[in-house]
Formats: C-alpha cells, structure tokens, sequence
C-alpha cells in the first residue's frame, strides 16, 4: 500500500515537470524554427562567415540538427514510398532492388555538383537553394539503407496476415497504419540510427565544399569543424568536438532511446520475452498530461474520422480498376529506358573524352583505395573478433563495455579526424597511414557489435562441451567459435566495407592547418574532381568506384553471406 | 427435404502452375463443391491434397485456375463477400490489443466507433475473453489466442465461416475444449452465420464436428468422397457409428486407388474420379527409416496386424504423422493396409526383429522397389565417379511436382538413401554421390595414387 501511494504521488509531481518541460521546449523550438525560416527565405549567402567563437556553437549545432533532421525526414518518406514499389510491384522488383544496391555504393560528394547546380538554379535568390542542396546530400547518404530495411519487413509479412487484412476488408490506408507500417517499425527504427549517424559522418562534407568557382560554407558544426581544422585551431576543434557528442547524445537519449522502446511494441512475437528496453523519457512522455489530452481529445477523433471516411469512399470503387495499370506501365517503362539509353550515351562521350593518363591514374587510385579498404577491414576484423568474443562470452564484462563502445561508436570519425591528424603530423605519419585509420574509426563498430551478438549466440551448452571433451584453445576456436559467429562476422564485414569505400572521400583528401592533405586513392580523385568541378573525371571515378563496390559485393561477400546462413547457421 | 440453393457453389476449379513445354503441375484437380446453408461442412486431407488451396478458392482470396466460384449464384470477384476465416497461426496483429484486433474488421467496414465498441464487446463475451479486451495476444495462452480469432470473425457476422486448420496449433485439451465450445455456440445458434466450412486433417474432429465430411485425395487432390455424418449429437468417440465413420475415413485414405464403394451415411455427391492421363509419378512418402521401425515394432508387439485409428489413436498421431509412416511402410513391402487395418508382411516382421546393421541390408533390399530410389541409384550407377549434380534429378522430377514438393522428395531420397547406405549426398557441392567402400579409397585420390 504504501510502495503505490507513494509512486502515485511520484508521478504527479513529475508529470507537472514535464508539462512544463514540454510545453518551454515546443516554445524554443518554434522560436528556433522561425529564425532557420527567416535564413533560408532570405537572400542567398552560400559563404556564411563561419565563426570559430564556442558562443556560435549553440545556433550551429541547431542549424545542423535541423538540416539532418529535414534529410531524415525526406529519408523516412522516400524509403516508404520505395520500399512500398518494390514490394508490391513484382514487374519492377528486381530492376529497383539492383538501383538500390549501385546507390548505396555511390559516396555523397558524387551527387554533389548535380544536386547543389540544379538547386541553386531552381531557387537563384534565395538561401533555401543552397540549403536545400546540402540537404538532400545528407539525404542520400541516408536513405538507401532505410529503403532496403522497409522493403524486406514488407517481403516478410507472414502470408495469413495478408490473407486476414484482405479477407476483412482493410483498404490500402488501414492496411498500411495495421498491418505493414507496425511490422517494418522496429528495422526502421534501427536502420534510422545508422542512417542518422551517417548524417553526422559526411557532415563536414556536406556543410562546406568547393564546386568549381563556387565555395559553398552553411552556418552549421559541420562547417565549424572544418573551418577549425583548416585553420589547425587546436581549442575550436575541441569545442566543436564537444558540441557534436553533446548534440549526439542528446539525441540518444532523448530520441533514440525512446524510441527503440517505443518500438519493442511492434516485435513481432507469439510469446512474450523477459528483456525490455526502458526509456525513463518515453515513461515520462507517457505520464504527461499534455501528452494524454492532445491523445483522447484531437489525435483519436481526427484519426477515427479520417479512417471511416476513407471505409466509405473505398467500397464501391473496388472490381473496376484491374485492367488499367497495364496501358500505363510499357509506356513509363519506355520512358525510363529512353532516358537511361540518353544518359548512357551522354556518359559514353563525356567519357571519351578522358586523357590516357586520367584513365591510368584512376585505376592506381582504385588499387590503393581497394588495398587501404581491405587493410582497415582486417584490422578492424583482427581486434574485434578477440574483444567482441570475450565481450559476449562474459556477461560482467558486457555490461561494462556495451555502453563504452556505444558511445565511441556515436561519436563521428570524421569529426575525430583532425585530433587524428594533428597526433599524426606530430609523430610524422602521412595521411596514406591517416586515411586506413579514419576509414577503421568509421567502421570497425559494425563488426564489433555483429561480433558481440554473434559471441552471445552461442549456445552454452556447445560451450560447455568444448571444455567437456577438453578441447585445446586453438581447437575451441576453429571448430567453435569461428564457424559460431561467422555469419555474424559476414554481416559486419558488409556493412563495414560499405562504408569504408564511402568514407574513401573524407579520408583521402582533407583541408588540415591552410594546406590540402592528399594521397592516391579513388576517394580523393573524386573529391578533388568535384572541387574542381571536372566532371568528366567525377563521372570516371564514381562509376569506377561503384562497379568495384558492386562487384565485390557479388563476388565476394553475398557468398560469404550464403555460406554463413546456410554451413554455419546455428540452428536449434 | 428441399433442395436449397447453394451459398456458395464450385464448378470445376482446379487449380495448377505452370506450364513450361506443355508439362503442368496438377495441384488441384477439377472440383465440384457446394456448401448450403445449416450445414458444417469438414473438408478432410492428408497435407498436399490442396485443402487450404480450395479454401482460399472458395473465399475468394486466390483465383482458381479454371473454372468459376459462385456466390448466390454470382461469379465471385476478390474476397468482397461476407465471409470470415480463422487462420491456423491465428493471424492475429501482434501490436494492437485484443479489443483493437476484433474491431478492425468492422472499423474497415466504415462501422461508427460506438456500435463498433457495442458489438465488439458483445462478442468477446460470447468467447469467453470477458476481462481480456486491454491484452495484447503475445499475453494470450494458444488457446485464448485463437478466442481472439473466433472474435474477430463472428463479429462481421458472415455468411460464412471458413475455418484453416483452426486447433491443430493448440494442445489436445485445449483443442478438445475450444471445439465443444464451439459446437455449443452452433447448436444454440448463438453463431451470426449460416454455414461453416472448416479445413482440417484431423480425422476425429471431422466426425465430431461435421454434418458433412468430404475426404480429399493428394497428387493431385481430388474429392474421394463426400457423405453426410449420420451419428446423433453430441458425438461420443466411443459410438460404433462414430468408430465405423473413422474407420471408414481411414480405409478410403490408405486405399488410394479404390474408388470407396459403400458409405456409411448418405452419399452427397459422386465423388470425381481420377484425372485423366499420365498416371501420377509414385511420391515418396514423408516418413523417416526411424518412424517406420517404429510402427513395424508396434505392430509386432500388437500380433502383426491392427486397426490403423487405433494405431494413431494410441501414438496420439495425427493424419499427417500416421499416413505417410503408413505408406512408406507398404510402399517397401513391410505392411499390407487392407480395410482400414495395417497388416505386418515376412519381410516386415523381419525387419522389426533384426538388429540395426540387419536392419540397413533389409531396408536396402526394399528400397530396391520405391522408383525414386531406384532411379537414383541406377543413374549414379552409370557414371563413370558415380556421382551427379542434384539438378539432374531436380529436372526429372520437374514435370511432376512443384518446387517445394521436389526438394521435400530429395530431402526424403537422400535420407533413405543414407540409411541404407546406397548413396549419399554432399550439400555443399550439392551432388548425390555412391560412397567408397574401402577407407583408402575415401581419400584424396592424387594422394593415394603417390
């Protein structure tokens, strides 16, 4: 009795807090939203003077949230909208699926010249041009992952689900909010946090660029920090630094880790599980009162009218409407190939046009980057798999790092990438020994924690076996614990080898105290094409770079991938 | 008694894929079915005789190949008419309460929230599930959960009900328990439908339930027979007429060829013959060396010869675990099933008395006489490393069997094949291979050759 009555009492007054809490942050963020507006309908200043002062750091770090999270969002849609075609429409599956796999290995600054020349020509006068541009550059290094995540929950719908929605009747929009929205919820949520710390991975690059003539600088932490770092500003780094992990974990906790909760609702499961994720802010959410009042009295009423609306306006439309997507379809088909063929051919002379020695000098740099993207793979595989081992073989030690390394892993490589540096001029390595190890900072966490799960996967009792039968160390590891986490290890590995080859172009080409660091590499080919706005050579190394991704994608890794699900898959 | 028009009605529709070089893989063959109203109907088969194929025909959720489905006497389009099913896994929305996951039908059907909350809550108290209406159905036991199913399908009040396999998740009890409650909303007409068609491969539910049972064949399915289940209510399992429907079940199920002459009940319908052509490839029987040792042990300790229910019904088998140990074991010559009884052969009776290496020189001889087997065997027989890739035979059985059917008869092969140590199969270079026998010749040949 007394444990309720006190808890009740708890809540109360928390739920006070929060009320207020709610209600002062939607009033900063409106009065925040209003002076982005005020900027970006403003007359175009793509050169902002980017203050190295830690007072800016503030308007920065919202300047920047709001760019990622206007990138989020236009990501969230696209990936729905697309995941939704692929899943639906059997004819054009396979064709978007392949797209998806060549986007995903196109590193951002190759879409730069494209997407920032055609904004700023749509909107010549105003801010929102440029910003626009900057946007949709985080955008596209966000969004395919997310497309590909809800594609997948979409093919995954058991088929007497679909079988149950149709057979009650549900039209596209209930079907959608019931049955197809909840189950890709937990894939997106988490493909969200990837994506959203990529955002913060290229966002140096897609704050502050030089296109041709053009220098282009955002008011934003991205710019901060490479303005503080061209100018080898040791104190603003560290500041700008600090302003970034503050903002990351912020929105950890505060966004993320609610969300994840949130989530855990749409698992889709028979029977319940005992581990729960708990976010104290959703629980406060939940207790706001605000919160319920805005729920029983606006959201449920416009929600129960918008669906019984669109229940009476499907029904009689129904029988009529199979034969007509089928005139439409050759003739969109039609159009696509003719562009594409255009495009192709375009590319085909722009290409033609390549000096000899811009052709040999690409397949160096492709060479290089392979062996630097490999190099950073095995290092990363050869002190991860150890750690992640006896990490997930010691649950004492796992609750221990977890955490640690989920907050390394937030931190953006590229923003640690000057503090890098700096250490490295200092004790004389060049940016060829810089470049494999931003590419290891960016990417080994994936096969870290792919390795933990894995690790954690093992079932005790083969464990407990292995030291029955007394088997000697290097025994337990080739026939235990090797094939037990490999296609884990597979899993990381992907992912990691996708990112490194787009971290290539941070890595290998950095403006560092008034000087540009340099080395060869495919990377800094093509970020020094876009700076130079040589688009023939862009066109060159990004096709390059995207067949070589894709290829050894095919080649290499979907076997590994295949070996791993169906030789070393730990079936019970 | 006058004859009604059906509710729904069937003609012809058989369902098959493709048809590559003129070869079409029969699923369904042409089919004649109706359901009337007052009636429940069992549609009863072994797996693979396309009962959930014909449900889903019926219901308008797949298009039959040929042929037409009427409602009333109009041609069905798409799953518009007022039907319901509940679906075997249950099919329940994990994420919206138990309340929410009944009135989702209603609220597609553009039902004002009060009357939906009114008729919702009206009938979760017919199931039982008072008191469950805030719960998610990952709370739910099995059973409640499939309440939740049968909630959520009354509420719409179909014409209608369809049930796939509706308690054959669930354990006996609960799975007893449910169909008596079952029954009883039925008889007290407290059920808003008029018919009720239940798919099930449960022989002993059929008779319990059904006021009619219709008994597919599989390769492809076909109606074996179709009678009216003349047993008074409530149906006690320990009735002669209960025993002799089930046996009777059992006899034209383990008889595929026969055509079933004498019914126990009213015929309903002719049953329809065999398809016309090739006559179907011999499948081999789902069953494992193991199972089938088993039954042969039983039936030794039995007196060599029983009674195929009581078999099942001691083991607690259902058809799909009892029928295919059944037809292999006859398949190898070790049982002869003659009216519904499994009779133990020499051979068989052999077989159950050896020990295991005996047993592997037996089975072997036996397996001589099942065609996959054969086939297999004599084709890596005639290669030269007697070895060959899987896909040879996955073409040979193309033009029989579907893609799912094929690999489920080479798993089949290459587990029988193992057992009596005729040939092997290696998964990663996915060939079927004759083992060597001596251990040197097992290894690498250049390096025995040195």
């Amino acid at each position: 009795m007394f444990a309720l009555s006190r808890s009740v009492i708890r809540e109360r007054s928390w739920s006070l807090l929060v009320d207020t809490l709610v209600f002062s942050v939607i009033a900063a963020t409106i009065y925040a939203l209003l002076n982005v507006a005020r900027s970006w309908f403003g007359a175009a200043t793509p050169q902002a003077q980017i203050s190295q002062s830690p007072a800016a750091l503030p308007a920065y770090a919202f300047y920047s949230l709001v760019r990622i999270g206007a990138a989020y969002l236009l990501s969230l849609v696209f990936a729905i909208a697309y995941g939704y075609v692929a899943a639906y429409y059997s004819r054009l599956e396979t064709v978007m699926i392949a797209v998806l796999d060549i986007l995903q290995s196109i590193p951002v600054l190759s879409f730069l010249p494209g997407v920032m020349l055609a904004m700023v020509s749509l909107f010549p006068s105003r801010q929102l041009g440029v910003e626009l541009g900057s946007i949709i550059l985080i955008f596209t290094g966000q969004v395919w992952n997310m497309a590909f995540s809800f594609y997948s929950s979409l093919k995954a719908i058991p088929r007497e689900l679909h079988e149950a929605a149709a057979i009650y009747r549900f039209n596209a929009w209930q079907r959608f909010i019931e049955l197809e929205l909840p189950f890709g919820v937990i894939g997106l949520v988490w493909n969200s946090i990837v994506s959203v710390a990529g955002g913060w991975f290229f966002l140096m690059a897609c704050e502050m660029f030089v296109l041709g003539k053009n220098d282009f600088r955002l008011p934003g932490l991205g710019s901060y920090l490479q303005t503080a770092a061209g100018a080898g500003d040791t104190r603003a780094i560290l500041w700008g630094l600090g302003a970034m992990i503050t903002v990351i974990v912020l929105l950890d906790q505060l966004v993320w880790r609610p969300a994840i909760a949130w989530s855990e609702r749409f698992k889709f499961e028979q029977v319940e599980q005992a581990t729960e994720v708990y976010s104290p802010i959703l629980h406060l959410f939940r207790q706001s009162r605000a919160f319920i009042w805005l729920r029983t009295r606006a959201f449920t009423p416009a929600w129960e009218r918008l669906t019984s609306s669109l229940a009476q306006r499907q029904r009689p439309a129904a029988p009529s409407r199979a034969a007509r997507p089928s005139k439409a379809f050759p003739i969109a088909a039609g159009l696509v190939l003719l562009l594409a063929l255009y495009a192709l051919i375009r590319a085909a002379v722009v290409l033609s046009g390549l000096t000899r020695p811009e052709l040999t000098s690409t397949i160096v740099a492709a060479g290089a980057t392979f062996l630097r993207v490999t190099l950073s793979l095995a290092i990363a595989a050869l002190w991860t798999i150890p750690a992640g081992v006896a990490i997930g073989f010691h649950p004492k030690l796992a609750r221990m790092a977890q955490p640690l390394a989920q907050i390394a892993a937030s931190v953006p490589a590229t923003a640690l990438f000057p503090v890098v540096l700096l250490v490295l001029v200092r004790i004389g390595g060049g940016l060829g020994v810089a470049s494999v190890l931003l590419m290891l900072l960016g990417t080994q966490w994936y096969v870290l924690f792919n390795v933990i799960a894995g690790a954690t996967s093992i079932p005790t009792e083969l464990r407990e076996a292995s030291s029955v039968f007394r088997f000697s160390a290097r025994q337990e590891w080739t026939t235990l614990i090797l094939p037990g986490i490999f296609p884990y290890l597979i899993t990381g590995l992907i992912t990691a080898s996708g990112g490194a080859w787009n971290a290539s172009i941070v890595a290998e080409y950095f403006h560092f105290q008034g000087k540009t660091l340099t080395t060869t590499g495919l990377g800094a080919q093509i970020s020094s094409a876009s700076e130079s706005a040589n688009f023939d050579l862009l066109l060159l190394s990004t096709i390059v770079m995207a067949v070589l991704v894709v290829c050894v994608n095919r080649l290499v890794w979907r076997r590994l991938y295949h070996l791993g699900e169906t030789r070393f898959r730990l079936e019970t | 008694m006058p004859v009604e028009e059906p509710i729904i009605e069937a003609r012809r529709v058989e369902k098959f894929y493709g048809e590559r070089g003129g070869t079409r893989i029969q699923v369904v063959a042409p089919t004649d079915l109706a359901i009337r109203s007052g009636e429940i109907v069992a549609l009863l088969g072994p797996s693979g005789s396309g009962k959930s194929t014909l449900l889903r025909i019926l219901t308008g959720l797949a298009k039959p190949s040929s042929g037409e489905v009427l409602w009333h006497g109009q041609p069905l389009e798409g799953p518009c008419v007022n039907v319901a099913i509940v679906f075997q896994s249950f099919a329940l929305f994990p994420w919206l309460t138990v309340l929410d996951n009944v009135q989702a039908p209603l609220q597609a059907r553009g039902v004002p929230l009060a009357e939906r909350m009114k008729r919702s809550l009206r009938i979760l108290d017919a199931v039982g599930l008072d008191g469950f209406e805030g719960a998610f159905p990952k709370e739910l036991s099995g059973g409640m959960k499939q309440r939740v199913g049968f909630a959520r399908a009354l509420v719409v009040e179909p014409e209608v009900l369809f049930m796939d396999e509706p308690f054959s998740a669930l354990d006996v009890l609960t799975a007893e328990n449910l169909r008596k409650e079952l029954l009883e909303l039925w008889e007290d007409r407290k059920m808003p439908t008029r018919a009720v068609f239940i798919v099930t491969h449960n022989i002993e539910e059929a008779v319990t339930l059904a006021d009619r049972v219709i008994v597919l064949g599989k390769n492809p399915g076909r109606i074996r027979a179709d009678f009216k289940v003349v047993v008074p209510r409530p149906r006690e399992h320990n009735d002669s007429r209960f025993l002799h429907t089930v046996d009777y079940i059992y006899r034209v199920l383990t008889q595929p060829d026969l055509t079933p002459a004498p019914t126990p009940g009213v015929p309903a319908a002719a049953p329809a013959g065999a398809p016309a052509g090739r006559p179907p490839y011999p499948m081999l029987p789902h069953a494992r060396p193991g199972g089938i040792a088993g039954i042969l042990e039983l039936l030794v300790d039995r007196g060599g010869r029983e009674n195929l229910h009581h078999l099942a019904d001691d083991l607690a088998f259902e058809l799909d675990d009892l029928l295919p140990i059944v037809e292999a074991a006859s398949m190898l010559g070790f049982i002869v099933v003659t009216e519904g009884d499994a009779e133990i052969t020499t051979e068989g009776r052999e077989f159950a008395e050896a020990d295991i290496l005996q047993r592997k020189e037996l089975f072997r001889g036996a397996a001589q006489n099942v065609a996959l087997i054969r086939q297999i065997t004599r084709s890596l027989e005639a290669k030269a490393d007697h070895s060959l890739q899987e896909e040879f035979f996955y073409d040979l059985l193309e033009e029989h069997f579907s893609d799912d059917e094929i690999k489920r008869q080479l798993e089949t092969a290459i587990n029988w094949g193992r057992y009596a140590e005729l040939f092997d199969y290696n998964s990663t270079t996915e060939r079927f291979y004759i083992p060597k026998d001596t251990p040197e010749a097992a290894l690498p040949q250049n390096v025995a050759g040195h």
